[in-house]
């Protein structure tokens, strides 16, 4: 096995036995984004070579590379969120989460590809190329958190951090055959992350296996002075006691989710593993939740009026590109104008008719209070199940270059929201393949920081599917 | 649902401007968005409060001392234009 085939936790254990050495890892995954790269388009910007690779004698990740989502501030790399507006810009300062990778002694690798600002599924609204599935290069890795997805998929790191608003780090995993999660809202720090929705962003990690994402939990979790919605709870060992009996978890399906706009292949492959649950002892009952869409209705109410707002910043005022100096005003409209890609526009436009006088209370205050009600319902439902268990997305990776409108977009989003809009951890890993050989991901939701025992149930449901996703691109 | 009008009024809000081609575009976007999400219009809220964030908390002080570091030079390392201590930024017409 080559060291680029290796996760996370191979690593570690081949380097503590003396057989590879931290330069040796380092050296290995630089070589394969070097030799794969071109095809992949997952970097914004990259480690070139390790000559100024200053690897620190500490941490569990010693000499591991992990690549981080170009929404997170780096000293290293430009923090440009894959927009023309911010084009170049570096921070700073360093966010949390890499800093606490860095402490762990991770070496960086680069910064990845994503949909501009967050916003979007497929990578195709990078300002400044798309990424490609190394499962199908003809498919899309998905997104928001595409580039990540798509080089831990290729094995140019053994992981890599995503930020989840709405999906953007489960659907690109469930697109490429990794296992994607996303914390609790508040179980990881947001500071450094450029906010996108700040009630409903969260970091996390995209990895080979579920063991993995734990491990990556165990660096990143904790409260954090600079982050007062990080949460100031006593976050266990995620990796400890990971090894567990499906036969001990309950989950739940929602009546009628099966039955909704579902590609036959996901829903097959969703369909087996809750048959596999069973036949391994597990328990599964049919749940009542608020129809899909009433989440997916709020949550693009909700995103949207926290963008406008949190994206009045980028001005050409402090930071990034600045366009037009006849006058202030003019500077402001060109620099935005010319800065931000129409799916940031859109976005931006319809949050500021959500929050614009006599639309506020009508239609965003609705949603907020919508909000309450499928929250007491999740909160009601988790008094009977462990875990609900979906698609995480109704489709496999969307094909390069096809037409879908905006709304059709959306709507894919449907299984993911919930988690964001409810505050839950939730993950997606691998169930198996589409009939053109495409991922497929099956997702289990799980009350607010019940992340152990949701990795736990995670893990034996990995065990018992037993699905081969190697590395792409050999 | 959305007049040409208003779309151009929301970008003027949003400091965007829109060509005639993408307010086109956009009036019919937007549109169909919004007849997507007016359906919880029909959800019976009364009496419910609004939940803003997932947190359950709703304080969270720390002690009232200076913790930042005077970053001034860094931060205006990345400024577009910059004058002595200052962002630097166009007039007023």
């Amino acid at each position: 096995m080559e060291i680029y085939e290796m996760n996370l936790r191979q690593l570690i254990e081949a380097r503590e036995k003396g057989e590879i050495t931290p330069e040796e890892i380092t050296d290995a995954f630089i070589n394969r984004i070097g030799a794969v790269e071109d095809d992949v388009k997952g970097f914004v910007s990259k480690l070139e070579d390790s000559s100024g690779v200053e690897i620190k004698d500490i941490g569990e990740l010693k000499g591991i590379p992990i690549a981080v989502k170009d929404n997170m501030a780096t000293l290293d790399f430009p923090t440009s969120c894959s927009s023309k507006l911010l084009e170049g810009y570096v921070t700073p300062y360093e966010g949390t989460a890499v800093k606490k990778l860095k402490e762990a002694g991770a070496v960086i690798a680069g910064k990845t590809n994503m949909d501009e600002f967050a916003m979007g599924s497929s990578t195709e609204n990078s300002g400044f190329m798309t990424s490609r599935n190394p499962w199908n290069l003809d498919h899309l890795p998905g997104g928001s958190s595409g580039g990540s997805a798509a080089v831990v998929a290729a094995g140019e790191v053994p992981a890599a951090l995503g930020s989840d608003t709405g999906g953007s780090i489960r659907q690109p995993a469930a697109f490429t055959g990794l296992v994607g999660l996303k914390p609790t809202y508040g179980s990881v720090s947001r500071y450094g992350l450029v906010a996108f929705a700040s009630s409903l962003d969260q970091i996390g990690p995209l990895t080979r296996n579920v063991k993995d994402a734990a491990l990556m939990l165990n660096i990143l979790a904790g409260r954090d002075q600079m982050d007062s919605t990080s949460a100031d709870v006593e976050h266990p060992d995620y990796l400890e006691e990971i090894e567990q009996d499906i036969s001990g978890f309950k989950f739940g399906v929602p009546e009628g989710y099966l039955e909704l706009d579902i590609h036959p292949d996901v829903k097959a492959r969703v369909e087996e593993a809750i048959e596999k649950i069973k036949e391994n002892g597990g328990e599964v009952v049919e749940v009542e939740l608020p129809p899909a869409d009433q989440a997916l209705a709020i949550y693009y109410i909700i995103a949207p009026a926290e963008a406008s707002s949190n994206l009045a910043r980028f001005d050409g005022v402090r930071y990034g590109q600045r366009l037009g100096d006849a006058d202030i005003e003019e500077m402001y409209r060109q620099t935005r104008n010319e800065g931000f890609g129409s799916e940031v526009k859109r976005r931006i436009m319809l949050g500021t008719y959500a929050l614009s006088a006599g639309y506020q209370d009508e239609l965003y205050k609705k949603a907020l209070k919508v909000r309450t009600l499928i929250r007491d319902q999740y909160k009601a439902v988790f008094e009977e199940v462990d875990f609900i268990i979906t698609p995480t997305c109704p489709t496999p990776a969307f094909k390069k270059g096809e037409e879908r409108d905006p709304l059709e977009t959306y709507l894919t989003d449907i299984f993911t929201v919930p988690a964001n809009i409810t505050g839950s951890p939730a993950i997606s890993l691998p169930a198996g393949f589409s009939e053109d050989g495409l991922p497929v991901g099956v997702q289990l939701i799980g009350s607010a920081f019940s992340e152990k025992r949701l990795l736990q149930a995670a893990n034996s449901l990995e065990n018992i599917l037993d699905i081969d996703n190697p590395v792409q691109l050999k | 649902m959305l007049s040409k009008e208003e779309v151009r009024h929301l970008a003027n809000l949003s400091k965007l401007e829109l060509s005639e081609e993408e307010s086109e575009e956009f009036t019919e976007q937007l549109g169909d968005i919004l007849s997507y999400i007016g359906k919880i219009m029909d959800v019976d809220t009364e009496d419910v409060p609004p939940t803003y964030h997932p947190l359950e908390n709703t304080n969270v002080l720390r002690e009232d001392k200076v913790t930042n570091s005077d970053d001034r030079d860094n931060l205006l390392d990345e400024a577009p234009d910059k004058i002595d201590s200052q962002f630097r930024v166009p007039g007023r017409k």
